[in-house]
């Protein structure tokens, strides 16, 4: 059945438009559950051996048709596919009863760590090795290949819902958009959609049963997918994007409203390669280096020369540019399989973010250290905060830690409203607060931000939480310390104003946001931001504050959004 | 059992690519090769993950043994590998 003339609207977590075929994402099915122990090791290890035999040869065949730049990768996963050390340590699990999925799951599990250890070049095999877990899980399941399809032409991706690590992965040159039926405005895939460039909706209900190769065009602003569009619709799209990039023509340099107010542009990042990436644009540091990038997904914590060349690494990527690092925050929706302190009932509120540092402080130590030691090494300008702040007595003993190693700046992350509340007594102890929006919004609202469903409650706009974000500069004001924010309300333009209005001094969001921001920034006035941040908190409901201060953005400003 | 030892001389180790070609040498050759770290246990040359994960640097010296017929001229080949920058050919 043709698709027909349709125009859908999900949330637009990711400008840009975009037109073009869409490929659907199959999640990887995983280890087989329900599977028998394996009592004939020998015939399961044969079935193994034709199971990597067949996924290698359509690797193989793949590399064959593949463009140079891919060619390389497809041979090489090729190779790891049919490997003889993988089979017989498949084997080894399966003589001892395992079943057939799970041992392959294991034995790579096995390997993926000893990679990982070893760090550099070999700890980026690590994802090459899950791909071909997954293909191998498949085959031996008798169902389709997973994850990202290989792409010959661009393509909008279309998917239930994307893993952190399937996005990451995206080619920003052959994926042309991202379109998810779940997922929320600030789930991690979202975020990193933005900051890979990749125009992306998300809650687009019904997207993930359409046809693979199907036209559709979106717009990643507003939140807009046009099924089996016309061509005016396409050039209706193409005229936006035009538009927006005349708007951004001669955005460049430090961020500051029109009358000179100083806003730092600082790029959100989670990895060394993401420094590196950043580094490259227009902007004055990174506000949000997240930390537990080095801690997730394996067995074993990062150890201090492991960390210190990691933190190194982004230091010199960011030269004599700021760098805000945050602690380990883990816990909650980022369990640690090292620092498993028991289940919870309720995660979100429970030993996380600077709690599981003060319970396992010798995780903390080892990264106050490695910090210290790379900030010496590199002489950067780097500031230290950490996450889930909720006390003054909390902030004095990070601030403690912090200032005993050696390294020059701490601050607190303002995510609880208790701590906006008490943003002076905070500050009074440390040197700057930066807020994080997503979660202030989410313990604001008590509405979880992994749930879709509850993307009303947590809007930026809430006046709630722009009353605790203007709690929080109030206290910034009272005692003469920077706060920034640095949660994905930074990155959007009007937003950005209201947030300036109400005394953020610096803005932290993907990279490929600044530019926009920037725009937004020299297009107004300080006035003018702080009258939006007037009519942003003292409106009655979410709609209202972003009706009252669209009215007054300068009008070239609405080609951006 | 023949045996040769052979300083690595890619600039980054056995590491992806290197490791890559010694595996495909060795699985060429259709012989039995191990290869060892001083002191350490000798693993399968054939596997790519066992020659990763043993973890050998620039200018490390593994030991290289192998059994079988013409082991000594498979060998030979296998030391001229490692003996030469894989990574800037």
């Amino acid at each position: 059945m043709a698709t027909t003339h349709k125009v859908l609207h999900g949330i637009g977590v990711s400008a840009g438009t975009a037109s073009g075929p869409v490929a659907a994402v199959h999640p990887a099915p995983g280890v087989d559950q329900d599977e028998p122990a394996t009592t004939d090791a020998v015939a399961a290890g044969e079935r193994v051996r034709a199971a990597m035999k067949s996924v290698a040869d359509s690797l193989t065949q793949k590399a064959a048709t593949a463009p140079d730049t891919s060619k390389p990768i497809l041979e090489a996963t090729a190779q790891l596919a049919g490997d003889r050390g993988l089979a017989k340590a498949v084997d080894k699990l399966l003589v001892t009863g395992v079943g057939i999925t799970r041992a392959v799951a294991d034995a790579v599990a096995d390997y993926a760590q000893m990679l990982s250890a070893l760090g550099g070049y070999m700890a980026e095999r690590v994802t090459d090795l899950y791909d071909v877990r997954d293909r191998l899980i498949c085959e031996l399941r008798g169902v389709s290949a997973p994850g990202i399809p290989s792409l010959s032409t661009p393509t909008i991706i279309v998917a239930h819902d994307l893993a952190p690590a399937e996005t990451a992965t995206l080619s920003p040159d052959m994926v042309l958009g991202i379109l998810t039926a779940a997922g929320g405005p600030t789930s991690h895939t979202a975020i990193l959609a933005a900051q890979l460039g990749i125009p992306a909706v998300v809650q687009v209900r019904g997207i993930d049963t359409i046809e693979d190769g199907a036209i559709v065009a979106l717009d990643g602003g507003v939140g807009e997918v046009i099924l089996a569009p016309s061509p005016a619709d396409i050039e209706l799209l193409a005229e936006r994007s035009r538009r927006r990039a005349a708007a951004l023509a001669g955005s460049s340099g430090e961020g500051a409203t029109r009358d000179g107010h100083r806003v730092a542009l600082l790029a959100n990042i989670g990895t060394a390669d993401d420094a590196a990436k950043a580094a490259t644009f227009d902007l004055e540091g990174s506000g949000l280096f997240r930390t537990e990038f080095l801690f997730l997904d394996r067995d074993t914590a990062p150890t201090l020369e492991e960390q210190t060349a990691t933190y190194t690494s982004v230091f010199e990527s960011f030269g004599k540019r700021r760098v805000v690092v945050r602690t380990l925050d883990a816990g909650a929706d980022k369990p640690l399989s090292f620092a498993d302190l028991g289940p919870e009932e309720n995660p979100a509120l429970g030993v996380r973010g600077l709690r599981l540092s003060m319970a396992r402080e010798d995780l903390l130590d080892t990264q106050l250290a490695a910090l210290a030691a790379a900030y010496e090494a590199t002489g950067a300008d780097v500031r230290v905060m950490a996450p889930m702040v909720a006390t003054v007595e909390e902030a004095e003993w990070f601030a403690a830690k912090v200032r005993a190693v050696g390294l020059p700046v701490v601050g607190v992350m303002i995510e609880i409203p208790g701590a906006a509340l008490r943003a002076e007594h905070m500050l009074a102890v440390v040197d700057f607060a930066s807020i994080g929006t997503n979660d202030l919004s989410q313990y604001t609202m008590a509405a979880d931000r992994m749930q879709g469903g509850l993307a009303e409650l947590l809007s930026p706009w809430q006046p709630a939480l722009l009353q605790l974000v203007k709690a929080a500069c109030d206290g910034g004001r009272a005692t003469g310390k920077h706060v920034g924010v640095c949660g994905e309300a930074g990155g959007d333009p009007v937003l950005a104003l209201v947030l300036t209005g109400l005394g953020v001094s610096s803005l932290s969001m993907a990279p490929s946001k600044v530019n926009v921001v920037r725009a937004a920034l020299r297009l107004h006035d300080f006035a003018t931001c702080q009258q939006m941040a007037a009519y942003a908190v003292d409106a009655r409901t979410a709609k209202d504050a972003r009706v009252a201060v669209t009215a007054i953005v300068h009008p070239t400003l609405l080609d951006l959004l | 059992m023949p045996i040769r030892t052979v300083t690595v001389a890619s600039a980054v180790g056995l590491h992806a690519r290197p490791a890559a070609l010694l595996a495909s040498a060795v699985n060429d050759s259709g012989l039995d090769v191990t290869v060892a770290l001083p002191g350490g246990d000798p693993v399968d040359a054939g596997s790519i993950l066992e020659v990763m994960t043993l973890g050998a640097a620039h200018g490390d010296t593994v030991t290289l043994a192998a059994e079988g017929d013409g082991a000594d001229a498979v060998l030979d080949s296998l030391v001229e590998l490692l003996s030469r920058d894989l990574d800037n050919e």
